[in-house]
């Protein structure tokens, strides 16, 4: 019943979008980051277009489900979901990273829906407790998102807010890793392991599930999960790749930081938007 | 004329090399960002010597530490942003306190790392490492004074910051006219106003004095590389002789070199001083020309203050 329920054609055709937008952006600004924008685009689409609770007309709206980018370089997969929502004119996306933009090269709470101003790695997750803190002080059932990096992981803060969700019993809290393996100067078990991930967040006392983390069907059953759960904040570690939707970009850690010219995502954007 | 450009990274990854060529000693450290700022060069030489510790620059700050008390010459780098951010306590506790020779070089400092916006901007570090005892501080202006000012800090016990800008800057110290770390550098003289500066600003107080001297006014500019400790003696008698002081550098106007040199004059020879710099203001996302012009780290903002100040004079 709940397959029925999904509108898993909507959600692709929202994604193929979204990518489009990710690339033109990165394109006329001759910088940003494309892979870890790309690698998480199935999961902004999830939460914004079926999971969350919002309203792009009333961005403050104190009921609202969070969502907290802690790996604030994916920026441009930020805003395009949010502009693809309303929140922003599709337009204003070109101006990403130009002077005098709202649209800051990593979030900006200028931007209506952006609820924090992730970048400095690491400090996400703190603040996306902070919120499920508050909601349960004021016994509101919203729910609070936190999307981390799988690199941002080796930063000591990310495991001193693991250990206090679940001292906090904060089941409105998901935390979700882009489980892409690829940081800024390489491979991610190379340049810091991080392996057994999912035991590292099960030691510290979290619920974890693990998904295909372009698979809409399992993000979403994984959230229902999280959400079901009572008392413990849920880790979905989300398995992808890094540049997804681009094959020269694919796992390759260059595209971690680097624009494609304006020629390539021309050709590339309209294969996507015909497929 | 043809303005030399050339990268201050690019000269600290070289030096690094021949730095650990020379002293078995060093050793470098780098946090996921090691092959921006091109330390990883460093790693591909001496594999043994170089420790990527992942994206944990207060982890990162602890081990050099550990490192230096065992004799080794850490140079500790990433972005300006996260070091000193992220580890002030380590850098202060771990590594200032106990005297530890440890060498924290950081890139992309200042406004000038452009559209990656206020979040990857650094504008208060100057002020922060300045504030904590037994750290010197030093802020080059080109490439050649980068790779002269990093050796010798090598060479020099104790723990050190030194702080770089992205861009690719103008060339000002041949590879003979030498710096040495504690003595400001008189790279014109003058008579009407004295401009000391440090970091990228330096060129553009050296373009601010031709501009005055088209006007008649004679500028004296001093390159105050190294922010602490200060070189008040020459900042002093170039007081002196000029009666008036401008300032300039890619940080805040609060408690950077504007901060030091303010508080050096006032206690020996007050004179009236501009500091020219970043007004308490966060950044923004641009291209590093436009946000040196809209937040006035230019040599027209240096000329028109030092305009304004013979002017009231
Ligand atoms: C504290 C901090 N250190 C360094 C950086 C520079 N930096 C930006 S992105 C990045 C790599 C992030 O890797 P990951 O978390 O895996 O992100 P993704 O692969 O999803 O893009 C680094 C080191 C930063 N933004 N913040
Ligand atoms: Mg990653």
């Amino acid at each position: 019943m709940e397959e029925q329920s999904i509108p898993i054609g909507m959600l692709l055709q929202k994604a193929a979008k979204i990518r489009a937008h990710i690339l033109e952006m990165v394109a006329e600004a001759k910088s940003g980051h494309p892979g870890g924008s790309l690698s998480a685009v199935e999961i902004l689409v999830t939460l914004f277009f079926y999971k969350m609770r919002h309203d792009p007309k009333r961005p403050d709206w104190p009921d609202r489900d969070r969502f907290v980018l802690s790996k604030g370089h994916a920026a441009p997969v930020l805003y395009s979901t949010l502009a693809e929502a309303g929140y922003l004119p599709t337009s204003e996306l070109k101006t990403l990273r130009k002077i005098n933009s709202r649209l800051q090269g990593h979030p900006d709470h200028r931007v209506p829906g952006v609820e924090f101003p992730g970048g400095s790695l690491g400090i996400g997750l703190s603040a996306a407790i902070g919120m499920a803190l508050a909601g349960k002080v004021d016994k509101k059932d919203y729910r609070v998102y936190a999307l981390l990096g799988d690199g941002e992981l080796d930063e000591g803060e990310t495991w001193e807010a693991a250990m206090a969700a679940p001292k906090f019993k904060l089941d409105n809290l998901t935390a979700i890793v882009d489980r892409n393996g690829i940081q800024q100067d390489g491979l991610t078990e190379q340049i810091m392991p991080m392996e057994p991930v999912g035991y590292k967040w099960k030691a510290f006392n979290w619920h974890v599930l693990e998904v295909d983390g372009f698979d809409f069907r399992q993000v979403i059953d994984a959230l229902e999960k999280a959400e079901s759960m009572r008392n413990r904040p849920t880790v979905i570690i989300a398995h992808t790749v890094k540049g997804k939707g681009v094959s020269f970009m694919e796992w390759d850690p260059a595209y971690h930081g680097k624009a494609p010219d304006k020629d390539t995502v021309r050709k590339l954007v309209k294969t996507m938007l015909e497929e | 004329m043809l303005v030399q450009l050339a990268s201050m990274r690019d000269a600290y990854a070289e030096v690094l090399l021949e730095l650990g060529q020379e002293d078995s000693r060093v050793v470098v450290l780098g946090a996921d960002t090691s092959v921006s700022i091109k330390t990883s060069l460093f790693g591909d030489r001496f594999p043994d010597r170089f420790f990527n510790v992942g994206i944990a620059e207060a982890n990162m700050m602890g081990i050099a530490a550990g490192l230096a008390l065992a004799g080794k010459i850490p140079f500790v780098t990433t972005y300006a942003a996260f070091v000193p951010g992220k580890c002030l306590d380590q850098i202060r506790n771990a590594i200032a306190y106990p005297n530890l020779n440890v060498k924290i070089v950081s890139s992309h400092g200042g406004l000038t790392v452009g559209p990656d916006g206020a979040s990857h901007q650094t504008i208060e570090d100057v002020a922060t490492m300045r504030a904590v005892p037994r750290m010197h501080v030093i802020v080059p202006a080109d490439a050649p004074s980068t790779r002269s000012l990093v050796a010798q800090a090598c060479r020099t016990l104790g723990p050190f910051y030194i702080r770089l800008s992205r861009p690719s800057v103008p060339t000002i110290y041949s590879a003979s006219k030498d710096v040495e770390v504690g003595k400001a550098k008189i790279l014109r003289e003058g008579s009407d106003i004295g401009i000391i500066a440090c970091g990228i600003m330096v060129n553009e107080a050296m373009e601010a004095a031709e501009t005055l001297s088209k006007t008649g006014i004679s500028a004296e500019v001093v390159d105050s590389h190294t922010v602490k400790p200060l070189d008040s003696e020459t900042i002093v008698r170039v007081a002196r002789k000029t009666g008036t002081l401008v300032t300039a550098e890619e940080q805040n106007v609060i408690g950077g070199l504007g901060g030091a040199v303010a508080e050096a004059i006032t206690e020996s020879y007050p004179v009236p001083i501009t500091r020219v710099g970043v007004r308490d203001t966060f950044g923004e996302s641009g291209e590093h020309e436009e946000l040196m012009v809209k937040y006035g780290l230019t040599s027209k903002e240096i000329a028109r203050a030092a305009k304004h100040l013979i002017k009231s004079r």
